[in-house]
């Protein structure tokens, strides 16, 4: 009596464990799915759409065939190099005192807590503040305010970038090993100088991996950008003006009924997710391959 | 004996005569010259480095500042830009009903006659992000426990990168997918089967043969927030020691029990941290949701009604809002927004540092 209900017991174990073991196979099958299915229709819908009317012409009025969307990618090439001129050097600098000079103290944890925060406020809050900003004040010594601009819309992306190139380069900054540091101070080389050239250059390959995270991230962002930088039918490269953006625009015409416009959605998609795929396998690539230990 | 060049250093000898004023003793004008090295007269004369350490160190103090600037410049706008609405409304903003004058029916927006309320856009948010979890996180609780635990090492990686490529995919791409292929999916398809097996609870109703809804943007919410869920599990069931996992087989567990118990028992709190942070993304979410879920602000019991949801408005009616209280209504909600978000993270964020001790090196 007691080895049967044992046995049943071992049973139910053994039962419970391979449909356990189905399950998380089921889920993540489940998981993979939608990906799949994604690039599928990416690489489907899109690549057919993809020829060098795209690349170099703006978009036709509604009605006719072809057209491209030359202006929203060089409108967001010029976004997010505002962003990135913006982001960059504050987020890195932001690093550097967390690593180097507030090491362990309240004000570094509350940095780092508050950058953290910052990561998760949704992305038209950020639009907002912008649009707040600048967008609506009107002082006129001050040349972007008073009216959308593609300004405003990189200052957005700007801010978004911060806190993700901060936090990565300070844990970059973290890993060079002391002795590096304290051998240039032995020699007498300033502060200043060492963070510089030594600690910022050991930590580059992986400085320059949080800043692409960051770009790959910001780059596919679209809600700070709808009331900022608002859109533009036509060529235009001025910081004053409103510009088009690829996601924008991806957006406009994912919404619009007119099936030549889906058809251009598509492309303009397949477009921004191979530039951001690109962005993440090269940083897989340079963080599997052992360059962040400090060689470069 | 290793036969190493030191360089004599000794120093001058007129650097420390003390002044004696002249003197008849006649001090032979050749003292012994002092070698002086190379490295030590160039550091003497490049002088102190004390002004470009402090100016320096003042610089990355100042970029470390512009977080805290930036959140207080975000908390400051939204709140002097919302002033109109909380002086008008007050609280009651958040939960109020009132009728149109002119169809006697129960309204929530209505920027005609200035009469606002966040009430659908809670309602809608809380929705949909709720559906999201209820999908997301057996899900990726799953697929951690797979990667983990299960999966050979070979097809390890390849995996982990596959869904951690769903993060870096835009909100704006899982719109488009979702309106061209998953919305007509479960309208033809899902929707029917639901209404039939499940109508009779009263949460899936026959009216609305769009697709958009709650539920189109509950599901996408569970794709976008999956990943962050899955790969933070990952991380805090890594940390758990092998000694616990050890132990329990050592008992006579079996698989499943050893994760139960020695894994899953132990990342507790992490995982409860990686669900709510990926709550706060989903809460926040503007794009996919924009598209989805119908934009209607009126609140249905059914999942596969309309809705709209606060981000959805905001991303929706702040370019074409005209009047000043329209707009304040919106940045109020933005408010709402803000401070929601930021509590949701911040107490995911405290709980996630408590479990893996330290920063999470997964930044999302």
């Amino acid at each position: 009596m007691n080895t049967q209900s044992s046995n049943l017991r071992s049973q139910i174990r053994a039962v419970t464990d391979h449909t356990v073991t189905g399950l998380a196979i089921a889920a993540t099958l489940i998981v993979i799915a939608p990906l799949i299915a994604i690039f599928v229709y990416l690489v489907y819908k899109g690549a057919s759409s993809l020829n060098l009317a795209f690349f170099t012409q703006i978009p036709k009025p509604v009605g006719e065939t072809g057209g491209g969307m030359a202006n929203s990618i060089v409108g967001s090439a010029i976004l997010l190099a505002l962003a990135s001129v913006i982001g960059i050097p504050i987020g890195i600098g932001g690093g550097i005192f967390l690593a180097e000079f507030g090491r362990g103290g309240k004000l570094a944890n509350a940095i780092r807590f508050t950058a953290d925060v910052l990561n998760g406020v949704p992305s038209i809050v950020m639009g907002l503040a912008a649009y707040a900003l600048i967008v609506v004040p009107k002082i006129p010594f001050l040349p972007f305010t008073g009216h959308f601009s593609a300004f405003s819309g990189g200052v957005a992306l700007g801010f978004m970038m911060i806190p993700t190139v901060c936090r990565t380069s300070e844990e970059m900054l973290l890993m060079v090993p002391h002795a590096i540091r304290e051998a240039a101070l032995g020699l007498g080389v300033p502060n200043w100088r060492s963070v510089l050239s030594i600690s910022l250059k050991t930590a580059s390959p992986g400085i320059i991996t949080g800043c692409m995270l960051a770009f790959a991230r910001v780059a596919g962002e679209t809600a700070p950008l709808i009331f900022t930088v608002l859109g533009n039918q036509f060529w235009s490269s001025s910081l004053n003006q409103p510009i088009a953006a690829l996601p924008l625009q991806i957006y406009v015409y994912a919404m619009s009924p007119y099936d030549d416009w889906h058809r251009l959605a598509w492309a303009g998609s397949l477009v921004l997710i191979v530039l951001i795929v690109v962005a993440v396998s090269l940083v897989r690539y340079v963080t599997s391959r052992g360059i962040l230990k400090g060689n470069s | 004996m290793v036969n190493v060049n030191v360089p004599d250093i000794r120093i001058s000898q007129a650097q420390f005569q003390p002044e004696t004023g002249p003197s008849d003793v006649d001090v032979p004008a050749e003292v012994p010259a002092a070698e002086v090295s190379a490295v030590r007269s160039f550091l003497l004369s490049r002088g102190s480095s004390a002004t470009a350490d402090r100016l320096f160190a003042w610089l990355m103090l100042l970029c470390g500042l512009s977080i805290f600037v930036i959140v207080s410049l975000i908390a400051l706008e939204l709140v002097l830009r919302s002033q109109l609405t909380w002086h008008k409304f007050g609280f009651s903003f958040f939960y109020r009903v009132f009728t149109d004058p002119d169809t006697h029916m129960t309204m929530f927006w209505d920027p005609v006659n200035e009469q606002f309320s966040a009430r659908p856009f809670i309602y809608g948010t809380l929705v949909s992000s709720f559906l999201s979890l209820l999908l997301a996180v057996p899900l990726a609780i799953g697929v951690a426990v797979f990667l983990t635990e299960m999966c050979p090492r070979v097809l390890r990686g390849p995996l982990a990168f596959l869904t951690e490529l769903l993060a870096a995919i835009p909100s704006v791409i899982y719109g488009l997918w979702a309106v061209t292929v998953l919305v007509p999916l479960l309208r033809e398809h899902i929707n029917p089967l639901l209404i039939k097996l499940f109508g009779w609870t009263g949460f899936f109703a026959d009216d609305n043969p769009t697709g958009l809804g709650y539920l189109s943007a509950g599901v996408i919410l569970a794709i976008m927030i999956l990943p962050i869920i899955s790969s933070l599990t990952r991380e805090v069931m890594s940390v758990v020691p092998h000694s616990q996992r050890e132990a329990v087989l050592a008992l006579g567990a079996t698989r499943w029990e050893m994760i139960r118990m020695g894994v899953l028992r132990n990342a507790r709190i992490g995982i409860v941290g990686a669900i709510i942070l990926g709550l706060g993304r989903a809460l926040g979410e503007t794009m996919a949701v924009a598209m989805v879920i119908g934009a209607t602000p009126e609140i249905h019991r059914s999942l596969l009604a309309n809705g709209s949801s606060m981000a959805t408005v905001i991303a929706n009616e702040y370019a074409e809002a005209v009047s000043d209280m329209h707009l304040s209504a919106l940045t109020e909600i933005g408010l709402a927004l803000f401070i929601v978000t930021i509590i949701v993270n911040a107490f995911a964020q405290l709980l996630l540092w408590a479990v893996t001790r330290g920063t999470p090196s997964q930044v999302n």
